[in-house]
C-alpha cells in the first residue's frame, strides 16, 4: 500500500479542519479509500473528534472507509443513462470481472458501483473511473476499458480519446454568444460604483438560475448590508440535479464569464474571498479552472488590489465536492465547504447574513454569475429586454433523452416546451421532466406551457421521454435517486424516500398492489409537509405527478387491487426448509390465504 | 332523523362488539399494557366480548368486529394466525413497535436464518450431539421478521413499546364509540 505522509498533507492545508473534504480527496486519490487508522490520525491532527471525520467519510458517496478497487468504476445511473443502455453495459463489466455491483473484486483490482447522474446526459451512458469521466459508452468501449483495467494501465496512459467530452451547443443567445475580455465586467462595475452595480442588477430583474429564482440583486444587497468584517462569494457549481449539465458547458467554455461574475459580486458586496464549489463528477474541469484562476492572478484580476482597484483584495479558490446531491442546497453547500457533512442548516438566518464561517455570503449559481458579469458590462437591458416580465433574461436548458439533438439550448424565458421539443428533434414525445426529478413532469397535453418562473420553473434539466418509455420505470429511477441522496438528518425524508423507492420498485417489478399506490401518495404528502429541506419536500413530486398524469401505467402493473404481501412468503421459508431438510406441507406458505 | 333507530331519536343501537387479540412475534408487553387499564377493564367488558385471545385461551378466531395484534411476523404460524384474524375481523389493528416495524425480533434480520439455526442447534457453545429440530408440528422461521402490513391490510396502527394503558384505552374507546381514533400528542411513545 502507498504510504501517506498525513502530517505533511495536513500541514499543506494549514491544519484547517474546514479543509477536511479536500484532504479526504487527497487520501482517496492516494489509497483508494480512507482506512480507519487514517481517520483516527486525521482527527488527531486536525483537532476534531474521530466521529466527525468518520461521519464526513460516511456521508459522501465518493469517500469510503472500506477498501475499494485500485480502479473504482462508477456508472452514472440517471434515467437517461439507463435509457441509453447503461444497466446492460454495467452488467457486461460486472461479468467480465466476476464481481457483484457495489463489491470489490477478490484481487482488489476493481470495484464497480452505480452513482447518481454524472452530468453527461447529452452523451451518455457515462461512467467515472477514479477521477476521470468517460462518456458515450458502447460495448466496444466497455471492452477497451476492461482490457486497460485488467492490464493495470495507469489512467494517465489510457488513450486520451476515451476521455473526450463533446461540446453540443445547439442554440446560443445572450450568454453563450457573449464575448468578454477578462476584466471588462469588473472595470464597468468599478466605474459604476458598488451601490450602482447592485442597483443595476436589481433593475435587470435577474433571478437565481439554480432553480429557486430568488432575485439576485436583493441577495447581493442583503449581503452588502450585513454587518461583519469579512464577506464571501460562493459559486454553486454542484449541478447535481439529474439531467442538468449546463454548468458543465459554462465552466468548460465560458468560465471567464463566470469568474468575472464572481469578481464583480465580490467588488459589489465587499468580499475578500471567493469559493467555487465544483461537483466531484466534473474532475475534467479542475485543471482548466485552476489554470484560469492562475491566469487571472497573473493579469492582476485576482489578488491584492484586484483589477487595479486599491483596497479590493480578492482571490478565489476551488473546492471539490464529493458526490452528494443535497450539497446543491446553499446551506448544505456551505456546511460542506466548512469540511462537514452536507446537512442543510435551519434557515433563517440565511447565508447572506450567516453563511460561510457564519459570515455574510452570497451563494449564486454558475449561470447567475455569468449573467451578472454581462449585466455589469452591458447594463440591465441585456437581461431585462428578453424573457417575460416575471422571468427576465435567457435560460440554458440541458436537453437529453429521446431527442435527435441533445445538448445545450439557450432560450429567452417564456419559450414553450413544444418549441424546445421541435428544435431538439423530438418525435412521439410522451412526457418531459423539466428541472430534473425535483422539477415538473409534463404530459403531452401540457407542451404548450412555458419555461418561466411563473409557469414551469427549471434549474436547467429537460429530459424527454418518447412513447416507448415506461413512465413507471422513469419514476422508479427518480424515487431510488432521492432515497440514495437523502442526507438522513430528518425522519420524513430519510424514511419516506426509502419507503417510496421500495413501493415504486414493487410496482415497477409487477408485485405491487393498490395499497402501494395509495401509500405512495400518502408518503409523498408527509415528505412534502414535514421535511427539513427542499430535497424531502420535492422528493415525492415526480410520484404524485406521475400518479396524476400516468395513472393507467401504474394500475396496469399492479398484481392485485387488494393488499398482497410485499415479499414472497414461500420463498421466505426456503432458508429454514434448507436448514431443517423439511418439505412437508406445513413447511410451505400459500400465495393467497387459504 | 334515522328511521332505523327504534325510538326515532337517531341513537346508535348498542350491542357488545366482539374483540379478538393475538400476540405474534412479541413479548406480551402490549397485552400487559392492555391489562394495565386496571379498573377500566370492567368498563371495557361492558362494551366488548372477547373472542380468541391469550386472555381467554380461545385459539381460533370467529367473526369479530375488532382484532388487536401485537408482535411482528417471524414464522409461518404467525402468517396463518394473521390471515385468520384478517379474514374474521372487520377492523384490524397493529399494536406496538413489533407489529408496526418488526421491533426487537427484527434485530435478527441481518443474520442468515440457516446460520442462526446451525449455531443454536449444532455448533454453538455447549451443544453436544445437536440436531436442528424438524418436526412438522414446529412452524418454520421466515428468512426475516416482517411487520404485519407487509402481508395483510392493517386498518389502524397504535405505536409504542408498549403503547401506554391510557393510549390503548383512548384508542379502544374511540374505536368502540365510532370515532376515528387519533392518538394525540403525549400518548405516543416510540421508544
Amino acid at each position: 500500500m502507498t504510504t501517506l505522509d498525513l502530517a505533511a498533507m495536513v500541514q499543506r492545508h494549514g491544519g484547517d479542519a474546514t479543509r477536511l473534504v479536500q484532504i479526504l480527496h487527497e487520501v482517496t486519490a492516494a489509497l483508494g479509500y480512507v482506512p480507519p487508522a487514517t481517520i483516527t490520525e486525521l482527527a488527531a491532527r486536525l483537532g476534531v473528534s474521530r466521529a466527525h471525520v468518520e461521519g464526513v467519510v460516511g456521508f459522501y458517496s465518493f469517500f469510503s472507509a472500506a477498501p475499494q478497487g485500485r480502479f473504482r468504476v462508477r456508472f452514472s445511473d440517471n434515467i437517461t443513462d439507463q435509457m441509453a443502455g447503461s444497466h446492460a453495459l454495467c452488467q457486461r463489466m460486472l461479468d467480465a470481472f466476476r464481481v457483484e455491483l457495489g463489491e470489490v473484486s477478490r484481487d482488489g483490482l476493481v470495484s464497480i458501483a452505480r452513482t447518481s447522474c454524472t452530468g453527461l446526459c447529452d452523451q451518455g451512458p457515462a461512467l467515472l473511473v477514479n477521477d476521470r469521466a468517460i462518456a458515450r459508452l458502447t460495448p466496444q468501449r466497455i471492452g477497451a476499458i476492461c482490457s486497460l483495467i485488467r492490464g493495470e494501465v495507469p489512467l494517465p496512459q489510457w488513450p486520451e480519446n476515451l476521455f473526450a467530452i463533446h461540446r453540443l451547443v445547439e442554440r446560443r443567445d445572450r450568454i453563450l454568444a457573449a464575448v468578454m475580455q477578462p476584466g471588462e465586467g469588473l472595470a464597468a462595475a468599478v466605474a459604476r460604483g458598488k451601490a450602482a452595480t447592485i442597483a443595476e442588477l436589481e433593475r435587470s430583474g435577474l433571478r437565481g438560475r439554480g432553480g429557486a429564482g430568488f432575485p439576485a440583486g436583493a441577495k447581493w444587497a442583503a449581503c452588502a448590508a450585513a454587518p461583519g468584517p469579512e464577506r464571501y462569494v460562493v459559486c454553486n457549481a454542484d449541478e447535481g440535479e439529474p439531467g442538468t449539465f449546463k454548468d458543465r458547458e459554462l465552466l468548460m467554455h465560458h468560465a471567464e464569464l463566470v469568474i468575472e461574475g464572481m469578481t464583480v459580486a465580490a467588488f459589489a458586496v465587499g468580499a475578500q474571498r471567493g469559493l467555487v464549489y465544483l461537483r466531484a463528477e466534473y474532475p475534467f474541469l479542475v485543471a482548466p479552472l485552476e489554470e484560469l484562476l492562475a491566469r487571472r492572478r497573473a493579469a492582476g484580476l485576482l489578488g491584492r488590489a484586484a483589477g487595479g482597484v486599491a483596497g479590493f483584495d480578492f482571490d478565489i479558490e476551488l473546492h471539490v465536492g464529493a458526490g452528494a446531491y443535497v450539497c446543491g442546497e446553499e446551506s448544505a453547500l456551505i456546511e460542506s465547504l466548512e469540511g462537514k457533512r452536507g446537512i442543510p442548516r435551519n434557515r433563517p438566518p440565511y447565508p447572506v447574513t450567516h453563511g460561510y464561517r457564519q459570515r455574510p455570503t452570497v451563494v449564486n449559481n454558475v449561470e447567475t454569475l455569468a449573467a451578472a458579469a454581462l449585466i455589469a458590462r452591458d447594463g440591465a437591458g441585456v437581461v431585462r429586454d428578453v424573457g417575460t416580465p416575471k422571468s427576465a433574461g435567457t435560460k440554458l436548458l440541458s436537453v437529453s433523452g429521446d431527442v435527435a439533438r441533445p445538448g445545450i439550448y439557450e432560450y429567452p424565458f417564456g419559450v414553450t416546451v413544444r418549441q424546445v421539443l421541435d428544435d431538439a428533434g423530438a418525435v412521439a414525445t410522451q412526457a418531459v421532466q423539466v428541472g430534473g426529478p425535483s422539477g415538473t413532469l409534463l404530459a403531452a397535453r401540457e407542451f404548450g406551457r412555458r419555461i418561466a418562473f411563473e409557469d414551469v420553473p427549471s434549474a436547467g434539466a429537460f429530459m424527454v421521454f418518447d412513447q416507448r418509455r415506461d413512465m413507471v420505470a422513469v419514476v422508479e429511477n427518480f424515487a431510488r435517486f432521492f432515497a440514495h441522496e437523502s442526507c438522513g438528518f430528518c425522519t420524513p425524508c430519510r424514511v419516506g424516500t426509502t419507503l417510496a423507492a421500495q413501493m415504486m420498485t414493487r410496482i415497477a417489478t409487477g408485485v405491487g398492489s393498490r395499497r402501494d399506490v395509495k401509500d405512495l401518495a400518502r408518503v409523498a404528502g408527509v415528505m412534502k409537509a414535514a421535511s427539513h429541506c427542499g430535497l424531502g419536500a420535492t422528493a415525492g413530486a415526480p410520484v404524485v405527478a406521475a400518479l396524476e398524469k400516468f395513472r393507467p401505467a401504474f394500475d396496469q402493473r399492479l398484481r392485485s387491487l387488494d393488499v398482497v404481501p410485499t415479499f414472497d412468503l414461500d420463498l421466505a421459508l426456503a432458508p429454514a426448509r434448507e436448514a431443517t431438510a423439511r418439505d412437508d406441507q406445513a413447511a410451505h406458505l400459500d400465495e393467497e390465504s387459504p | 332523523m334515522s328511521e332505523r333507530a327504534s325510538d326515532g331519536a337517531a341513537v346508535v343501537p348498542r350491542r357488545k362488539l366482539r374483540v379478538a387479540t393475538a400476540s405474534l412475534a412479541g413479548c406480551f408487553g402490549c397485552h400487559m399494557s392492555l391489562l394495565d387499564i386496571d379498573e377500566r377493564l370492567v368498563d371495557l367488558l361492558e362494551l366488548v366480548e372477547l373472542d380468541a385471545s391469550p386472555l381467554t385461551d380461545k385459539k381460533r378466531c370467529g367473526p369479530c368486529d375488532i382484532g388487536l395484534i401485537e408482535g411482528g411476523l417471524c414464522n409461518a404460524e404467525n402468517v396463518h394466525t394473521l390471515r385468520a384474524m384478517r379474514a374474521n375481523c372487520k377492523i384490524l389493528v397493529a399494536v406496538g413497535a413489533c407489529a408496526l416495524n418488526g421491533g426487537l425480533p427484527a434485530q435478527r434480520n441481518h443474520i442468515d436464518v440457516r446460520d442462526c439455526l446451525q449455531t443454536a442447534y449444532l455448533s454453538g457453545p455447549g451443544v453436544e450431539r445437536g440436531f436442528i429440530p424438524n418436526d412438522p408440528e414446529l412452524p418454520l422461521p421466515l428468512a426475516q421478521v416482517h411487520p404485519l402490513h407487509d402481508v395483510v391490510k392493517i386498518d389502524y396502527f397504535l405505536a409504542g413499546c408498549p403503547p401506554s394503558a391510557d393510549a390503548i384505552w383512548q384508542f379502544l374507546t374511540d374505536l368502540i364509540a365510532g370515532r376515528t381514533p387519533v392518538t394525540a400528542h403525549g400518548l405516543i411513545k416510540y421508544d
